[in-house]
């Protein structure tokens, strides 16, 4: 059988103290009594591999890869309704965030969907200083659409291109040096401090 | 003249511009002057926070220092009227004010690009906390000159707004009543609606579509439930989905939904008497020209002519016999009690 | 080190006793250097035996300071150990026994006030020796007092009517003493006359109730006060002065013969908020229900329509023997009494602060209390249990616990009694409807006799667990079956899926919590509430019903949730108790009082407004003021006031106090 991380003995900082670590402000992940009730309110809840409650419960046990093989963390629609509900008050949403960069960074959820889609968005970001819609649309789309899905969102792009919902050109800031400066020293400072 | 600094947020710019026209338009009427922040940059949505810790604390930064050079005479209160960039903004201020060390941090960061930020500068508040709090219910219900008589509504807050609202600005992150009380000062018909808190799916059509579709085809299957005439939103990411979506939904489902989407400023406007073009009608997906009839407004509208009748006033319900219902407290059966 | 203070005094000789407390205090202060140090550096301020030993409190420990009283002529002694709280009468009474006053005695803390506060060990040996060298200055200081002895008052009053104050006032009551039981409300009986079944045995909560109230009601040694309230409490242990408002029921009780045709012939029918839970009915003029002690009615005010309008009067005519008096005023009365006793119980937490449950707005969504009144055989629907309509029979049934408790939002704590309540409704809904039930639940807490046993029973009947915390009711559909339900949405956790589970009827097992006015009565009485809200006891281990206030005990749920049984047992433990003060006939009172120098006494009159117990009264031919030492209780408040300073304190005069500053000041780390 396997032997699972939990079994293989101390290997260091827990798994547990990784991820709060890692979360700003104070999220009380070590708080919680396994209630459920996040894992309750979650409206992704159905399609996760694994409840939230169920990954805090994993974490606790150090199972890493499992964890960071979940798709839970990606499927997270920040509505936040964990956060306000949970009876120990953890802050549920910003460990998921914590969970998803966490992932990527060890080298999970490369090329799915998810992963790709905050990372396109982030690029135009860093690039241009604004969001992007019709860049990010097309290349995510490129890259994970089925063809089945293709005369919908091109009719819906239509749609809101006549309407002037979407430009067709990205928009730069002037202070986009400046912002790249901040981004890339705030990237270096995290990872400094890790 | 009431003073505030302004965040539009890469979404009114464009997406959501009907909000945008629908924002500005309500200045003259209560005598607001918005001052958009230079040069800001975008909030990240979701997106930014979901990769980059520090990241995104530092692009929150960036806004909140340029917003920080431009306050003047006391007026450091930031509308934002998206409700995404309200949470970011707000989010990072009240992050940044409790941890002293993640200030520090994120200055270091802001320093390389000639900016500082010093927690607790900027207030940031949404277009909706702004209209209730500020301008309040009484002056708002003074200048409604079209009262919307007649217009079913149903009230759809979203998630970010009242959830997890770390300043207390809205009165219950499950069951809030605000903005209905609001509707109602315009006239309008508020429609039960107890999906009002759900959230719209955000950002996963583009990721799981099927997932998103359910969760938006529960909205507005609600909202036809209840015989609405229209959905009016916060949030220009819920417009989006609920109004964007609704076809490609439709199709999933097989169902044939035709609710419009509109955004509360919107039905504002078109209470102080402003006409339809002036309030971003016509950029919506999903026709609003049949909710437009029922308070008698016409507009020309680019798209197509939409088909559907109107649906039918509900039958009063009977007074029922049974045991008696617990006392709640004010008018609205599920407002909150603290 | 000699102390520099004025008065010369001789020199008495001191004995020091340096506690290691096992290694409460030893392990992080250097006991063994403390004592040495005493005894050497202290030489000159009248230390003459300093010693240092395990655990001083023993009987060993004890005599060995009555040994050195008797052989080495100690005229003092200072034991440096734990809080006086703990042995000050320890060391005092084993001095008194050598024939030492025992005034002459104090104990300084240093364990509570250093070894348990600091991990620093050389400081903390420092400052050890600092907080005993205050005690020698002060104890050469210290005079020889005489505690005070004050009669016990025999009667005994009682606050709360409902199973924990009955239980206590009879037990008073059996054994001869007189009681004053004042309620709130028109009966006795409180929350458990509202209950149907009672776990684990499913005994009729009114049948085993109304006895216990009617012995009360009847008793020769019971004054019962019902519909009434106590408004002032003056006084100390032994020496109480109550004042209680008898609120007017409008009905005279020497006229009343509970015949109920008022009731009947009352023609304004308003909800009842109170016995029925809100789930009922009751008229403007009633009794709670039936078994009602004392059996009188009383008149709504604020439901009246004579009150509102001036009209009807029906109660009035219809009355066989003429006993309705719309005149009637409240009575105040004036009691003396030797000891208090609060029972005031609890009220439910109220569901409508979690929206997501839907309690208020979804008809079908019902609390505990209300589903206590549904079944019950004397509710509203005659104890079937159907829907919010009366009529449905309810073919689901979900049942949630943790309404309100164990959550950081609203209480923190546990309420003890909610999973064998929602157990209990398991097995009533099975037996009344025959209904699926299903228990939604974070933990199973069944610790009680014959609990867990009630659980298994549940289990044998066939009740279904999920364990999940509910995050929502709601009634709107998504999948098929759900049409025209309530959906109880949870995660299950041993599967870790979520579910949607359709039911007719939810029961939300609410939480218990401090009544409204709890912290109000408590200031009342002079005691205190912990952050929730639940009244403190003197210690959490050792005295369960007493309080820091000499005279005041409290028992029941009013000191934290508990079932019946403890309840009960708190009842019997609290009037054991006071039945002890009684039969001792006194108290003996610490003698630390307050006493004005005549002669100093300029006659400004401004220590009398300011004393706490109106202990203070002013001569009018001699223009001086003096204090009553049997009302003063040693606050200091007159003493720090007095402009000329001409009051000192027995046991704390300035010059106590001076020398043990100037003792804990000397010493410098």
């Amino acid at each position: 059988m396997k032997e699972t991380p939990s079994q293989s003995g101390d290997t260091g900082s827990s798994f547990l103290e990784e991820v709060i670590q890692a979360t700003p402000g104070d999220p009380r992940l070590e708080m919680c009594i396994q209630c459920g009730t996040c894992a309750g309110s979650c409206p992704s809840g159905a399609d996760m591999d694994h409840t939230p409650r169920a990954i805090f419960a994993m974490i606790r046990a150090d199972m890493r890869e499992e964890v960071f093989q979940s798709n839970t963390p990606w499927f997270c629609i920040s509505c936040y309704y964990c956060t306000v509900r949970c009876p120990q008050e953890v802050h549920i949403t910003d460990l998921m965030y914590t969970l998803k960069s966490m992932a990527l960074r060890k080298g999970y959820a490369r090329n799915t969907a998810w992963a790709d889609f905050s990372k396109t968005f982030n690029e135009y970001v860093f690039n241009y200083g604004k969001a992007f819609e019709l860049g990010l649309a097309t290349r995510f789309t490129m890259r994970h659409a089925s063809l089945r899905d293709i005369p919908g969102l091109a009719q819906m792009g239509m749609g809101m291109m006549a309407r002037q919902r979407m430009s067709l050109i990205p928009q730069k800031i002037n202070g986009l040096e400046s912002l790249q400066k901040v981004l890339t020293r705030a990237e270096e400072i995290e990872e400094e401090s890790r | 003249m009431r003073k505030y600094l302004f965040y539009p947020g890469c979404s009114l710019e464009r997406n959501a511009s009907a909000y945008y026209d629908s924002v500005m338009a309500l200045r003259e009427p209560l005598g607001i002057e918005f001052e958009e922040i230079e040069d800001w940059n975008c909030c990240g949505a979701t997106e930014y926070t979901s990769l980059h810790r520090l990241g995104s604390f530092a692009l929150q930064g960036r806004n909140l220092a340029l917003a920080a050079k431009q306050v003047a005479g006391g007026n450091n209160v930031l509308a934002a009227p998206c409700s995404a960039c309200y949470l970011n903004l707000s989010k990072a201020e009240h992050y940044l004010r409790g941890d002293e060390h993640l200030a520090a941090q994120v200055n270091e960061a802001l320093a390389t690009g000639g900016l500082s930020y010093r927690p607790g500068t900027i207030d940031v508040r949404h277009m909706l906390d702004i209209l209730l709090n500020d301008i309040g219910l009484e002056e708002i219900r003074a200048k409604v000159v079209k009262p919307l008589t007649g217009l079913r509504v149903a009230a759809y807050y979203g998630c970010f707004v009242i959830r997890p609202d770390y300043e207390h600005r809205f009165s219950s992150p499950e069951y809030p009543t605000v903005l209905e009380d609001l509707l109602e000062v315009l006239g309008a018909e508020v429609v039960e609606y107890p999906a009002k808190a759900h959230c719209c799916s955000g950002h996963m059509p583009s990721i799981s579509a099927p997932s998103a579709y359910e969760l938006i085809r529960r909205l507005i299957a609600m909202a036809v439930e209840k015989k609405a005439h229209t959905i009016v939103t916060l949030c220009p990411m819920c417009q989006l989905n609920l109004d964007a979506y609704q076809a490609d939904m439709n199709r999933f489902f097989g169902t044939k939904y035709r609710m419009p989407i509109l955004y509360f400023t919107q039905l504002i406007g078109l209470a102080f008497g402003k006409a339809p073009e002036e309030l971003g009608f016509g950029k919506e997906l999903v026709d609003a020209r049949p909710a437009l009839k029922k308070i008698g407004v016409k507009m020309v509208h680019p798209a197509e002519e939409t088909g559907g009748t109107a649906p039918a006033a509900p039958k009063p319900r009977k007074k029922e016999e049974g045991l008696p219902m617990p006392k709640m407290p004010a008018k609205h059966q599920n407002e909150e009690v603290s | 080190m000699a102390a520099e203070s004025e008065t010369k005094q001789p020199q008495e000789r001191i004995g020091v006793y340096v506690c290691h407390c096992g290694s409460n205090i030893a392990g992080t202060v250097d006991v063994a250097e403390v004592a040495r140090w005493a005894g050497e550096e202290l030489k000159d301020d009248g230390v003459v035996v300093s010693r240092d030993y395990k655990f001083m409190c023993s009987s060993l420990g004890q005599e060995m300071i009555q040994k050195d009283i008797v052989e080495q002529g100690l005229t003092r002694v200072v034991v440096a150990a734990c809080s006086p709280h703990l042995h000050e009468a320890t060391f005092r009474n084993a001095c008194a026994r050598a024939g030492m006053n025992p005034y002459l005695c104090e104990l300084v803390s240093i364990r509570e006030q250093c070894s348990w506060v600091h991990t620093d060990k050389a400081k903390a040996t420092e400052k050890s020796k600092a907080i005993l060298a205050g005690g020698v200055l002060r104890v050469a200081r210290d005079t020889p007092l005489e505690p005070m002895r004050v009669p016990i008052h025999p009667d005994v009053l009682v606050v709360g009517g409902g199973v924990t104050g009955i239980q206590a006032a009879l037990e008073l009551a059996n054994g001869g003493k007189h009681v004053y039981l004042v309620e709130k409300d028109s009966t006795l009986g409180g929350h458990m006359a509202q209950l149907d079944k009672t776990f684990p045995t499913l005994d009729c909560s009114a049948c085993i109730l109304t006895p216990r109230m009617v012995s009360a009601g009847n008793h020769p040694n019971i004054t019962l006060l019902t519909w009434s309230e106590v408004t002032g409490v003056s006084g100390y242990v032994g020496n109480f002065t109550i004042t209680i408002r008898k609120k007017a029921r409008f009905v005279r009780e020497d006229l009343c013969n509970g015949c109920g045709v008022c009731t009947e012939k009352c023609p304004k029918k308003v909800v009842d908020d109170g016995f029925e839970a809100g789930l009922g009915y009751r008229k403007a003029v009633y009794t709670a229900f039936p078994q009602a002690v004392p059996k009188y009615p009383v008149i709504d005010v604020e439901n009246c329509t004579y009150f509102i309008k001036g009209t009807c009067k029906a109660c009035e005519k219809f009355c066989p023997t003429g006993a309705i008096d719309f005149n009637q005023e409240d009575e105040i009365l004036t009691v003396p009494v030797g000891n208090i006793i609060l029972a005031t119980g609890y009220q439910t937490f109220d569901a409508r602060r979690i929206p997501q449950y839907g309690y208020g707005r979804l008809a079908n969504v019902f609390t505990s209390m209300e589903f206590e009144r549904l079944s019950n055989a004397a509710g509203p629907t005659g104890g079937k249990v159907t829907l919010r309509d009366g009529k449905t029979t309810p073919k689901t049934v979900g049942i949630i616990h943790c309404v309100g408790s164990r959550d950081k939002k609203y209480n923190e704590y546990c309420s003890a009694i909610c999973c064998m309540q929602s157990l209990k409704f398991a097995h009533v809904v099975k037996e009344r409807t025959g209904a699926q039930v299903y228990e939604f639940y974070i933990d199973m807490r069944t610790p009680g006799k014959s609990y867990d046993e009630f659980y298994l029973r549940n289990l044998e009947e066939g009740v279904l667990f999920v364990r999940g915390r509910v995050a929502e009711v709601t009634d709107v559909a998504r999948l098929p079956g759900e049409e025209g339900k309530l959906i109880i949405q949870a995660e299950d956790s041993l599967i870790g899926k979520q579910r949607r589970i359709p039911v007719d009827m939810v029961i939300l097992s609410t939480g218990l919590e401090p009544r409204d006015d709890a912290k109000e009565v408590a200031k009342l009485f002079g005691i205190s509430c912990s952050a929730d809200g639940w009244y403190i006891e003197r210690h959490v281990k050792l005295e369960p019903i007493s309080t820091m206030t000499e005279g005041v005990f409290i028992a029941g749920c009013v000191v934290g949730p508990k079932d019946i049984p403890a309840s009960v047992a708190q009842g019997s433990a609290v009037a054991a108790r006071v039945y002890q003060y009684i039969q001792q006939g006194e108290i003996s009172l610490e003698p630390y009082r307050a006493t004005i120098n005549a002669e100093e006494c300029s006659g400004c009159r401004i220590c009398n407004d300011l004393c706490p117990f109106n202990a203070i009264s002013y001569h009018e031919e001699e223009q001086v003021s003096e204090v009553n030492p049997a009302l003063c209780q040693g606050c200091g408040t007159c003493v720090s006031a007095c402009p000329a300073g001409a009051i000192t304190g027995w046991g704390f005069s300035d010059e106590q106090i001076l020398a043990q500053i100037e003792g804990l000041m000397a010493v410098r780390s």
